[in-house]
């Protein structure tokens, strides 16, 4: 893998500990047919502590399946997966998951959802209700605590998952295109919002997705991934200070470059489908 | 204000071609017995089913004992066997949710056991029971098991990975993730299963009640009437039988609904 120049500033030299870690780390699956496919690679990725990292590449590259092995959601097939060292060997609390979708469990309020979370970890009775209420305000959802998760909007729900992923206080959180699904304008909105939570709580953060400016705003570092099987090819560091505009002349120039190599991956993937076909 | 107007508007939408559907069958019967062709003993006008209807509020003289007596027998076997079968129903499905090896030996069996119509077990509990209370409760038990294991089982088969998944990165496990997540997502396709389970043991229960004959009972009552020629009065007991179905079926919708605009689903009229 070869590592860009820094394109905006010089990087601060924080040589913090290693918070998560992908070592020799690769997975198949069997298809429909009963083939193995090659899902990822061999991966070798080493997150700081407090790093934003975004995982960006051609669909079918392996970054959801990444992200799995990071949340313990899935073993590894060789390599493995640590956190502060220790092997990753399940999903858990202290590694926050944003899904696809917002996974909202529907026969609970907005607010129960949130204090379900915080019951999990142990938060006592009394405390859950104003911790809850506390991240919904973040979040702009104060009004909506007692509302049925069907009853808000996409870009609410995705704030509500938001919430209550960010009130159990994890180490680690992970993120797979959780604002793929929403409208242009809502995500943008949603990436400001992010970016002005993060900054407060400065999470670890691994965040998947296919949207290259959505990567250059919020990440530290953007690592690309190759066509599947998928590796890791290349990574910008983006060094911009925060709170970063999305307007940002420099930015513009970080997104062009990344898209343009993005490109050459899905070309990559394309050529192969048409000489399946 | 416009919201409460629709609703209003789609539940008259609703009444309206049931009613309709009705006024017409009762117009039909009523100028079918009008010609006078068929006479009261074959086929007794609406009329004559109403004020037999009536009587056998009070009545108790032929068959011994009133309309509403019956009912409430028969609803003291349905509740007592439905709830025997619900408890057995439920926990072989659990079995069969929990253990790929139990759902294709044990749900097989379930699956084939519901092709049986239950009142075929009949002749088999009046053997082992004899002609007792007890041979009408293992009919209505029987109907009610394959659909509680089928249903159970499938609606915890079905609940969406993605809450589970959730639910496990939130540190929920074993235990906890089954019945604060799993179970409560499965309850929708769970009272789907009380429902058709309900069904199906209540027309086990008239069966068992008309063939194993002496007691109390609707069923009873209907074959008592069968015997002293009360062709209207049969006609009376059906229409209680029918009204005790569309009140079991009401409160089902009440509590559909109540699940279903909770966690918004799309309800069914």
């Amino acid at each position: 893998m070869r590592t860009e120049p820094a394109l905006v500033s010089v990087p601060e030299g924080r040589a913090d500990a290693t918070k998560l870690a992908a070592s020799g780390v690769s997975k198949t699956f069997r298809n429909a047919r009963g083939e193995v496919v090659s899902a990822l690679g061999e991966v070798d990725l080493s997150i700081r502590d407090g790093e934003f990292v975004c995982l960006i590449g051609p669909s079918g590259c392996g970054k959801t399946t990444l992200l799995n092995l990071f949340a313990g959601l899935d073993r590894p097939d060789t390599g493995e997966i640590a956190m502060d060292g220790k092997p990753v060997t399940g999903p858990g609390p202290d590694r926050a998951v944003l899904f696809q979708e917002p996974a909202l469990f529907p026969w609970l309020s907005v607010r129960s959802n949130v204090e379900f979370a915080l019951e999990l970890i142990g938060v006592p009775r009394a405390e859950r209700t104003e911790r809850a209420m506390d991240w919904l305000r973040r979040v702009h959802l104060g009004r909506f605590a007692n509302a049925q998760p069907h009853e808000l909007s996409g870009g609410m729900r995705s704030r509500a998952a938001l919430a209550r992923a960010l009130a159990c206080q994890p180490q680690v959180l992970l993120a797979d295109e959780p604002f793929a699904a929403l409208d242009a304008q809502t995500r943008e909105i949603l990436q400001r919002e992010l970016q002005e939570v993060w900054s407060e709580t400065r999470n670890t953060f691994v965040f998947v997705t296919h949207n290259v400016r959505e990567a250059v705003f919020l990440a530290d570092r953007v690592v690309l991934m190759s066509a599947p099987p998928g590796r890791l090819v290349a990574e910008h560091r983006i060094t911009a200070p925060r709170p970063r505009e999305y307007e940002d002349v420099l930015l513009s120039k970080v997104v062009v470059d990344i898209h343009d190599h993005l490109l050459k991956e899905v070309e990559k993937v394309v050529e192969r489908e048409r000489e399946i076909a | 204000m416009s919201n409460g107007n629709g609703r209003l508007r789609s539940a008259g939408g609703q009444i309206a071609p049931r009613l309709a559907a009705i006024g017409l069958l009762l117009l039909a019967w009523w100028a079918t017995t009008a010609t006078g062709l068929l006479s009261e003993s074959v086929l007794p006008s609406p009329g004559a089913v109403l004020s037999a209807f009536a009587e056998s509020f009070a009545t108790p003289d032929p068959p011994r004992e009133s309309i509403l007596q019956a009912t409430q027998a028969s609803l003291v076997r349905l509740v007592v066997g439905l709830t025997v079968g619900i408890v057995v129903g439920t926990a072989i499905g659990l079995a069969m949710a929990a253990s790929a090896f139990v759902q294709r030996s044990i749900g097989g069996l379930m699956a084939g056991l519901q092709a049986l119509p239950s009142i075929a077990w009949l002749p088999l509990a009046i053997l082992w029971f004899g002609l007792s209370e007890r041979a009408i409760l293992f009919v209505v038990i029987i109907a009610a098991i394959p659909a509680m294991a089928i249903a159970s089982a499938s609606s915890i088969r079905l609940v969406p990975p993605l809450l589970v998944r959730a639910g496990r990165t939130l540190g929920a496990r074993s235990w906890v993730l089954q019945r604060r997540v799993i179970l409560p997502a499965a309850v929708p396709g769970y009272v789907a299963g009380l429902q058709s389970a309900w069904a199906l043991s209540w027309r086990a229960l008239m069966a068992g009640e008309l063939i194993s004959t002496g007691g109390k009972g609707l069923g009873h009552l209907l074959d008592a009437n069968r015997q002293v020629f009360l062709v209207s009065r049969i006609f009376a007991v059906m229409l209680m039988i029918i009204i005790v179905g569309m009140v079991v079926e009401a409160l089902f919708g009440v509590l559909e609904r109540r699940i279903g605009n909770r966690r918004g689903l799309l309800v069914a009229a």
